[in-house]
């Protein structure tokens, strides 16, 4: 099958391993991520304030433009994918950032939030299916992983529905269908605080160490998360206390595609 | 020709503050139909009353309209006052001017308009009534009693100490409810069996009193006065009449991992068992889910120790129809689910209880014979912390809206209780509110503070995670701004209560009403809070709304007060507004049978002359106005309109339509 | 603009009630960045509520919190504290020379790992 996918600035760039193992690995499991045609950057952050229009236009276009290729919206990068599924929300509930939005862009057809957003992790389990990965393992990965969400992919609940946002369980049923041994661990909905780092830099350090202390006490012997930001956090702001990798990574590497 | 009176009340300044009411009663004057008009200041008083009476003698009345607040109010007092001026009762029509016209109004001249239409509405319906007269109907002396806890218990006890009869119908095995479960009770401290179990006894020991455990209301018909009530005894493959609560089953039993639901599923108990010591009644049951012989037909060794040959595994689910004049829903509560609460780590964390565990924890017959051990190592907590308000006054639609009004008093105790027992036990308690009104409550809890030493914090928790073997509370310090970490051994959650879910479905059975938190609906908030809403139907204790045992039981007799007033009564005036077919028109579909909730409607054949000395026989609708409750569904069911409604026929119906129309 | 129009500027730009909270501190006993806020979270919804203007638009929280929604996440009254701070630095922002962050200051800062995400979103957050 084909998706439409939109990858963010940051998985052209300094993630292209993100986007590398993630293509490798949807194509081993029988799906084609088809790139949606001039994407621009999604903004990074969601713009929460009630008047904040020009700034979400970039991700109304990808949903739009997914919308006449498929109606699904593939997202990998933790935070394009909150930025993108928040907006989306408001072009469906709220009526005036819905009217607004449109009168900007002037499409064919006013956009009200008809596409579905998935996130990678999505895809794996419920387009492709988690048993269905752990028949396609060919190197189960034989370790305990800690799964790292951070926060962009919970929270606001109520709006990302991805999982449940206090206890999700989603990467720790990917880790199992892998072949690992998820580690479950208080911090790993906690924010790892990266995105204040340009304005102060020793809190990320402090959170970061936080988070990874809190996995390795409970027996991780490596994190996994979904975020650019939250991997170059960990990784430079975490004190080395363990390694950490893209979710995908370690999926290219049990099903044994690496590049 | 009628001759039509019209009263006009002020509610004091409830209405004449919004409605100019002489003006009222001046337009009226001019209403064909209408000789006399009057306003007044309160004409629920008694000088008003008498200027209803001297009108409708002096002015010989046909019919009166009464412009004043709700019918639910006062109708019954107008009624009467109509009656003893000679006027038939429902010749008496109210317009609600008050809660439909003044209180929701501001503007005096749209107002008075609007006050003008009710009244001309209700005029034009008056024209149209007829005289009723209220039949009677006999009343059943016996009660039933939903719900075997303290609520159920002591309405029971009242009614029964008066003289008549009372089935209780307990769901679980044995009744005592959750006060059976609870250690010690506020503000007294003193044990919760010690003053629960002698009334549990005085149960079964009445003579008036019929204990049905481990049973479920199936079906409820009939009426106030006259209920007819299928119960559904359940299996609990023992015979009650044979067993002796020897107990030997449950040592010879060798399926032991079932958990204890009485003690809150801390351990594990046997699949044939007795739910604790003094269990009313003190009779075994099976959990058919766990027992061995119900699963794979192996094992029987219950029966074969059992002297008396109680166990009996070929046991039915049996069913009994009693009659009853009243009935009292105390179905009580339960903790809510944890599920949308996973901040406090309850899933995750052994160690992370609810305040109903900690009961159990702390009870000398619970799963730790008392002593107080955390459930993951059973080590002495040297550090507790409790959360107050776990999925109270909650609106985020995680939890419930309403404050669940026991728990700062339980936690109080709780507190106090440890550092009573284990002084070198350190107690934080967070808190968003301490509300303790109540009669030596707030000294209660500020003994806690004062003399035990335990550490309020005005505050609430946002996480709750393990670190190296320790419980980290962390939460905010709202009076110093700060955010704190207590390194803690136990978490107790001060969790919201819920009705008990079965109450749902006796709600439905019995017409009673429900709010959207599942608690059962008063008739009236202040003064009629022990009724429900349906004729005949009591309420008591958390099925109402939070509260805890004192009010309880204080609402529990004040339902048995209620319960004898009518149970007294030898017959009950019915309600003459009830539903009359057209036996002309009627065609026998049934339709009309199948949506009356109260069984009112049965079918008859019937000869019809036709002329020319023939005659036809026709199956038409028959109502039992003892039974209808003149509820109206049947006259909106009928399709080809043969069904009326005394005092609200169609004709009545139409006829204010008409008056609101023209203006 | 007038105190009372900037109290309904933010009220508005905030998209919250505040007027829902019940003063419980949840937002704060949660908040990760809680030691490096000026303003407490629960504060900024109590403050808003009470038209403190001035004081939030002169706190330094509001380039500190992480817009982790984990007060919002867990406001048992439905109310959004970090979308108050949000149209608190928004406000701040839109002001002239207020930008939080100046491109001169970037330069030294990057190390050649830093990821896009973090310059966009940094200016996103932090400049108008």
């Amino acid at each position: 099958m084909k998706i439409s996918y939109y990858p963010g600035c940051t998985l052209r760039t300094k993630a292209k391993d993100l986007d590398d193992s993630a293509r490798l690995c949807a194509k081993a499991l029988g799906v084609e991520m088809e790139e949606i045609e001039n994407w621009q950057c999604c903004g990074a952050v969601y713009p929460m304030g009630t008047d904040e229009i020009a700034t979400k236009l970039s991700a109304v276009r990808a949903l739009d433009a997914a919308k006449h290729n498929g109606g699904k919206l593939l997202t990998l990068c933790s935070a394009c994918h909150n930025v993108i599924k928040r907006t989306n929300e408001d072009m469906k509930a709220d009526g005036d950032i819905c009217f607004r939005a449109n009168n900007y862009l002037k499409l064919d057809e006013p956009y009200k939030g008809e596409t579905e957003v998935l996130h990678y992790l999505e895809l794996l389990k419920n387009v492709v299916g988690f048993d269905n990965i752990k028949k396609a393992v060919v190197k189960p990965l034989n370790r305990k992983v800690g799964a790292y969400y951070g926060c962009l992919l919970l929270r606001p609940s109520g709006v990302m529905a991805f999982d449940n946002p206090e206890n999700p369980t989603i990467i720790e049923d990917f880790i199992r269908a892998i072949g690992g041994t998820p580690v479950v661990y208080p911090f790993r909905n906690e924010c790892c605080g990266a995105y204040v780092g340009l304005k102060n830099s020793e809190l990320p350090k402090k959170k970061s160490e936080k988070i990874l202390q809190s996995a390795k006490e409970k027996g991780a012997e490596e994190v996994i998360t979904a975020c650019p930001l939250c991997l170059y956090n960990l990784q430079t702001n975490g004190g080395n206390i363990l390694p950490v990798k893209y979710f995908t990574e370690l999926l290219a590497e049990a099903l044994g595609v690496q590049a | 020709m009628q001759r039509i009176g019209v009263f006009i009340c002020w509610c004091g300044s409830n209405i004449a503050a919004t409605v100019d009411v002489v003006k009222v009663a001046e337009t009226i004057k001019n209403e064909p139909g209408v000789v006399f008009s009057a306003n007044y200041q309160y004409m629920c008083s008694e000088n008003g009353q008498q200027l209803i009476k001297q009108a409708i003698k002096e002015h010989n009345l046909t019919g009166i309209v009464v412009g004043a607040c709700s019918p639910r109010m006062h109708e019954a007092t107008f009624r009467k006052a109509a009656e003893e001026a000679g006027l038939n009762p429902y010749m008496v029509e109210i317009a609600n001017i008050r809660e439909h016209c003044s209180w929701i109004h501001k503007d005096m001249e749209e107002a008075t308009e609007k006050a003008v239409i009710l009244v001309r509405t209700a005029i034009a319906k008056v024209k149209l009534n007829a005289p009723l007269t209220a039949g009677e109907s006999p009343v059943v002396k016996r009660a039933l009693v939903i719900g075997g806890g303290i609520a159920g218990i002591q309405a029971a006890l009242d009614i029964a100490d008066a003289g008549f009869e009372v089935d209780i119908v307990e769901k679980n095995a044995t009744i005592g409810g959750r006060m059976a479960q609870l250690d010690k009770t506020f503000p007294t401290l003193d044990c919760s069996a010690c003053i629960l179990t002698p009334k549990m006894v005085d149960c079964a020991q009445h003579e008036k009193i019929d204990i049905l455990s481990y049973s479920e209301v199936e079906e409820v018909k009939g009426f106030v006065g006259n209920f007819s009530v299928k119960i559904r005894r359940k299996a609990r493959y023992v015979d009650e009449t044979k067993c002796t609560g020897c107990k030997l089953c449950m040592e010879k039993c060798p399926s032991k991992k079932g958990l204890d639901d009485f003690n809150m599923n801390l351990n594990t108990r046997t699949a044939i068992h007795i739910p604790f010591a003094q269990a009313i009644p003190n009779v075994a049951v099976i959990d058919a889910t766990q027992c061995l012989k119900m699963k794979t037909g192996k094992c029987g060794i219950c029966q074969k120790f059992c002297e008396v040959g109680a166990i009996d595994f070929t046991q039915q689910d049996t069913f009994i129809e009693r009659q009853y004049g009243a009935i009292v829903v105390a179905t009580g509560f339960k903790p809510i689910a944890l599920d949308n609460f996973n901040e406090f780590g309850y899933a995750d964390n052994k160690d992370v209880i609810t305040s109903l565990e900690l009961e159990r924890l702390m009870n000398a017959a619970g799963p730790t014979n008392g002593v107080l051990l955390r459930p993951s190592d059973n080590e002495h907590p040297k550090v507790i912390t409790f959360i107050q308000c776990v999925g109270s006054r909650d609106t985020s639609g995680c939890g419930k809206p309403y404050c669940s009004k026991i728990c700062c008093m339980y936690t109080a105790k709780h507190a106090m209780m440890i550092r009573e027992k284990y002084p070198d036990t350190e107690v934080h308690v967070f808190y968003i509110d301490v509300r303790t009104p109540g009669k030596n409550y707030d000294e209660f809890h500020r003994r806690a503070v004062e003399q035990y030493g335990v550490d309020y914090i005005k505050g609430m928790v946002g996480k709750v995670y393990n670190e190296n073997g320790k419980l980290m509370v962390q939460g905010s310090n709202l009076i110093d701004n700060e955010q704190i970490t207590i390194a803690s051994d136990l978490v107790v959650l001060a969790t919201a209560i819920e009705p008990e879910p079965s109450v749902r479905k006796v709600a439905t059975l019995l017409t009673a009403s429900i709010d959207t938190n599942n608690f059962l609906t008063e008739s009236h908030a202040k003064l009629r809070p022990v009724e429900s809403p349906t004729a005949g139907v009591y309420l008591a204790g958390v099925c109402q709304g939070p509260k805890d045992i004192p009010e309880t039981v204080s609402q529990a007799s004040a339902c048995a007060a209620k319960v004898i007033c009518l149970l007294v009564k030898d017959k009950l005036k019915t309600n003459p507004c009830v539903a009359m077919p057209d036996e002309m028109m009627c065609n026998g579909c049934s339709q009309c049978a199948n949506v009356c909730a109260y069984g009112a409607i049965t079918y008859v054949d019937k000869e019809f002359r036709l002329g020319g000395g023939k005659t036809e026989i026709r199956r038409v609708a028959s109502v039992n106005p003892a039974v209808c409750q003149g509820c109206g569904a049947c006259t909106v069911t009928c399709p080809s309109g043969a069904m009326d409604l005394k005092g609200f026929s169609s004709k009545q119906i139409m006829s204010e339509v008409e008056a609101i129309c023209k203006m | 603009m007038t105190r009372e129009e900037r109290i309904e500027n933010l009220n508005r730009l905030s998209g919250t009630d505040v007027k829902k909270c019940m003063k419980c501190g949840k937002c704060s006993g949660r908040c990760p960045a809680f030691k490096d806020m000026d303003i407490k979270p629960h504060q900024f919804v109590s403050m808003l509520a009470q038209g403190k203007v001035e004081e939030l638009l002169q706190c330094e929280a509001i380039w500190n919190c992480f817009s982790c929604m984990a007060c919002v996440e867990r406001c048992p009254r439905g109310v959004a504290p970090a979308a108050v701070v949000e149209a608190v630095r928004d406000t701040v922002v839109r002001m002239q020379g207020k930008n939080g962050i100046k491109a001169e200051e970037i330069p030294p800062i990057v190390d050649e790992l830093i990821p896009q995400q973090l310059l966009v979103s940094a200016y996103r957050k932090y400049n108008k």
